[in-house]
């Protein structure tokens, strides 16, 4: 066949688009490949299929879906981290003489796709997962306003992960680090497919977040239980509230961002060139104006889990929630105006930087008043430490370090010296993996009896634990150190080999990490072993206060039989208190929405597309653009989207609730 | 109540509705379509900012007193704004549930946006004849992604309208339907807002510079 015929079918694709003279990468993809095909081999041997796609896939019980959201974020942790230890690898091993293992193509695109992957696709899947899981059982519902729109959602984020992970095994990842700086990310200087991935990848994942952002306000602004008002709001929903306003106010910047690069990539536009009028530092402050509130979507909701966390773990009311929410709605306008101290070196005088910086500093205002209201609900608490309120603690000693080196951060000279250098890199991991992933952890011991109606094996917990929280401290605290010495982030291969003892200790923290997560996959596959020792019968594992420990574990499909009704801020120790039982008769039929399809075909069709934008299929991108469009049509044809979950069904459900409870003595 | 109702309490205070309470479907369906757009409209936000940034980033090319012609979108304006007033009497007529005035006010207002999208498509393409394309400079880039992106709009919100239109045929002006036709509303609405900006702050300012 002519070239011009293999250009128009296959785009830029061709055979050396796989990268199989890089064996690092070819042994990945066969281990993938293996795993992969074994996975699918065991699912279709034991008839799984169907039942996946009519009870999960299919789905839009906000329950399943906040369990997939999780199980994504999981999954693509394990790459993440792979990524993570790659680097550590290199950076121990490439002094001098050495060159270490990865090649500079190789280890740019590995740290680019390692903060690409951990913050689209493992912290905001997590994030995103809780909320979905837990927002509607906290406030009495029975789904999220948009039960379809949250399957899609769902769908179109893990799309953007299918795209970064394609991404391994065809072409290449972006080699531009996680924000894709322009110019560098420009045609001119990134001409390869890398950035397309990048740009495609967080496209497709951004309209899902978008949306969910929008469902999930829409549920807890419209469909709170009768008594709920916005002061009775549980905390944890209450940084739900406050993470979706900051997503919908947020996620379109990066929406438009990312359209304008890609225009400049793919019409010649000249938005953040260096020639025609354009100016990069617009990218930058662009992507920064999306960036920062990015971090606060992220940590809030972790804020919120401690909250419940160490309220619930102390036996106490949470110590100033009101303070707590003005302090959520404090950090949620702050962090539009913080962005730029992510440039100070940008060179914008004094004023300007001053202003940021001062802002800046303030926020940690209202982040220090949360710590001091978690430290004094459990001051006189009867503390109980279960592993939820284990990340409890571990997060409130170490994000105050992390955050005293941000507000180190904040002062503009300072960071002309720490700009870009270790230092950095140490302080957002501090409040990363401090804050968020413990935060995740937390919530992850401590809402899964409610998910799976067993608890989680606190032996291997409290290893998984240790390992991680010893194994932070000893992968982190050497690259402060570092930093301060002035060694600059991103860097594959050292000359001075007085630094390689401090990267070796930070090699041996991220071991530690391994040997934390190995322990968590252990706890996961012992508590199934053991799930009947485990077993929840209450539905009320850990004395909980709030709405979602009110029903059974796991809840049944429309969660509560009967709608509560509020009257207090800790509405299920209300009830508690005042031995109310839920009515053991009178049910009624329950209106509920049908599953769908429509969601998987959409993003699977988005997907498609993305690709075809990526390798220049210009057919097949029409034609997927067409057939999404079209599918998206048919789908609104169909008016019947709810049914009734018959009273007979709802009867055996909730007595078989009322014998468990009685067997458990309650 | 008595199964609600916690033993010796002295006003019996009620914890469980016994009752299923009505939450008719689609409850907020406008609510959640008027987040959306709040996004939508920060995106625009963004493309009027760079336009902001850009507005002078000519290149040594032409600027905007030398390319826009007022009168060619002076017309293109009236045909949206019309077009926004005739939306508004569908929506009139959906509410007297007279579903053939409802039809045929939607299709003036797809006469009037079809009217508007030909007229920006030869603006685009004079200009690109010109040399003025959106490679050109990023004054030009960033006036073609902010018009076009809303352009863009206004072809989606045409789609729209056009399965409406099926789907009310089809099915008359039962609450779905309704439902659906109040969005698109806020959506054309939306888009009407929009051009306001776009008109004097690209076109008007840009002509007086």
């Amino acid at each position: 066949m002519s070239d011009t015929l293999l250009k128009t079918i296959f785009g830029r694709l061709t055979l050396d688009s796989f990268p199989i003279h890089e064996p690092i990468v070819l042994a990945t993809f066969v281990v993938v490949a293996l795993l992969g095909g074994a996975l699918v081999a065991a699912l279709t041997y034991y008839r799984v299929w169907t039942y996946l796609w009519h009870e999960w896939f299919t789905s839009v019980d906000h329950k399943r879906i906040g369990i997939m959201y999780m199980v994504l974020g999981l999954v693509m942790f394990l790459r993440g981290f792979a990524d993570a230890i790659m680097m550590r690898g290199q950076q121990a091993m490439a002094f001098g003489q050495n060159e270490g293992y990865l090649n500079a193509h190789h280890y740019d695109q590995v740290f680019t796709a390692h903060g690409v992957i951990m913050i689209f696709f493992v912290a905001m899947p997590l994030v995103t997962g809780l909320m979905n899981y837990v927002v509607p059982l906290q406030i009495g519902a029975r789904d999220v306003s948009f039960p379809f729109l949250n399957n899609f959602s769902f769908w179109m984020t893990a799309s953007g992960a299918v795209i970064t992970m394609a991404s391994l095994f065809v072409g290449e990842f972006a080699r531009t680090g996680w924000l894709a700086m322009a110019p560098l990310s420009g045609l001119d200087y990134s001409p390869d497919v890398g950035v397309d991935y990048y740009i495609w990848a967080l496209q497709i994942a951004g309209v899902g977040t978008l949306l969910s952002g929008v469902n999930l306000i829409a549920t807890i602004v419209k469909m709170r239980a009768p008594g709920m008002t916005m002061f009775k709001i549980p905390i944890f929903t209450w940084s739900a509230l406050v993470t979706n306003v900051l997503i919908v106010a947020a996620f379109p910047v990066l929406t438009a961002v990312l359209a304008m690069l890609s225009l400049d990539r793919y019409v010649g536009t000249n938005f953040f060139t260096n020639t025609g009028g354009g100016n990069p530092m617009m990218y930058v402050n662009m992507i920064w104006i999306w960036g920062h509130p990015e971090v606060y979507i992220l940590i809030l909701p972790a804020f919120g889990v401690f909250s419940e966390v160490v309220s619930t773990f102390s036996g106490k009311r949470l110590f100033g929630y009101t303070s707590m929410v003005y302090a959520l709605i404090v950090i949620c306008i702050l962090a539009y105006l913080v962005w730029l101290h992510h440039f100070f070196t940008m060179g914008s005088g004094a004023t300007v930087n001053s202003f940021f910086g001062i802002t800046t500093m303030i926020i940690s205002i209202p982040t220090g008043a949360k710590i001091f209201n978690w430290l004094f609900t459990m001051y006189r608490g009867r503390i109980r430490f279960e592993l939820p309120m284990m990340w409890a603690v571990a997060f409130m000693v170490t994000f105050t370090i992390g955050g005293m080196t941000g507000v180190l951060l904040a002062v503009p000279p300072a960071d002309f010296q720490l700009h870009n250098s270790l230092f950095l890199v140490a302080h957002f991991h501090n409040v990363i993996i401090g804050g968020v992933l413990f935060g995740m952890f937390a919530g992850l011991n401590y809402w899964f009896p409610k998910a799976f109606g067993f608890k989680l094996d606190h032996k291997w917990g409290a290893r998984s634990f240790w390992l991680w929280v010893v194994g932070f401290y000893v992968a982190f605290m050497p690259l402060y150190v570092l930093g301060l010495m002035g060694v600059t982030r991103r860097l594959r291969h050292f000359d001075d080999t007085t630094l390689q003892p401090w990267f070796i200790v930070a090699g041996v923290g991220a071991l530690l990490i391994a040997g934390g997560i190995a322990c968590m996959m252990m706890q996961f596959f012992v508590s199934w072993r053991n799930r009947e020792v485990l077993r929840d019968h209450t539905g009320d594992p850990w004395d909980g206060r709030t709405l979602e420990w009110a029903t059974s574990s796991p809840p049944p499909a429309y969660n509560f039989a009967f709608t509560p009704v509020i009257r207090d801020l800790d509405a299920w120790y209300d009830m508690k208190s005042q031995k109310v039982e839920q009515p053991t008769e009178g049910y009624y039929a329950i209106h509920m929405p049908c599953n769908t399809w429509a969601g998987i075909v959409l993003a699977g069709i988005a997907t498609v597309f993305g690709l075809a934008m990526i390798w220049y299929i210009w057919w097949l991108a029409a034609l997927s653009l067409v057939a999404l469009i079209a599918t998206a049509i048919v789908h609104t044809f169909n008016y019947d989207r709810d049914f009734h979950i018959p009273v007979e069904d709802i009867r055996r459900g909730e007595d078989a609730r009322t014998e468990s409870l009685a067997r458990a003595g309650v | 109540m008595d199964a609600t109702t916690p033993p010796g309490a002295e006003e019996k205070p009620v914890f469980y509705e016994l009752e299923e309470h009505p939450h008719p479907p689609g409850a907020s369906t406008l609510f959640g379509f008027w987040l959306y757009l709040m996004s939508d409209c920060l995106i625009f936000a963004m493309l009027f900012a760079a336009y902001a940034v850009y507005g002078n980033s000519t290149a040594g090319g032409p600027g905007a007193a030398e390319l826009f012609e007022l009168p060619l979108v002076a017309t293109n304006t009236a045909m949206l704004l019309l077009s926004s007033i005739t939306y508004g009497f569908a929506m009139i007529a959906t509410d007297e549930k007279r579903q053939g005035a409802t039809i045929g006010w939607l299709g003036v207002t797809a006469l009037f946006g079809a009217a508007f999208l030909a007229i920006e498509l030869y603006e685009f393409s004079h200009l690109i004849h010109e040399g003025a394309g959106p490679q050109r400079s990023a004054f030009l880039s960033s006036f073609f992604l902010l018009v076009g992106t809303h352009g863009l709009h206004v072809t989606f919100g045409l789609i729209w309208l056009a399965v409406l239109v099926v789907q009310v045929l089809r099915r008359g002006l039962e609450p779905a339907n309704v439902r659906r036709l109040q969005c698109l509303s806020l959506f054309w609405h939306f888009l009407d807002v929009i051009w306001i900006g776009v008109f004097t702050f690209v076109y008007l300012m840009g002509v007086l510079k």
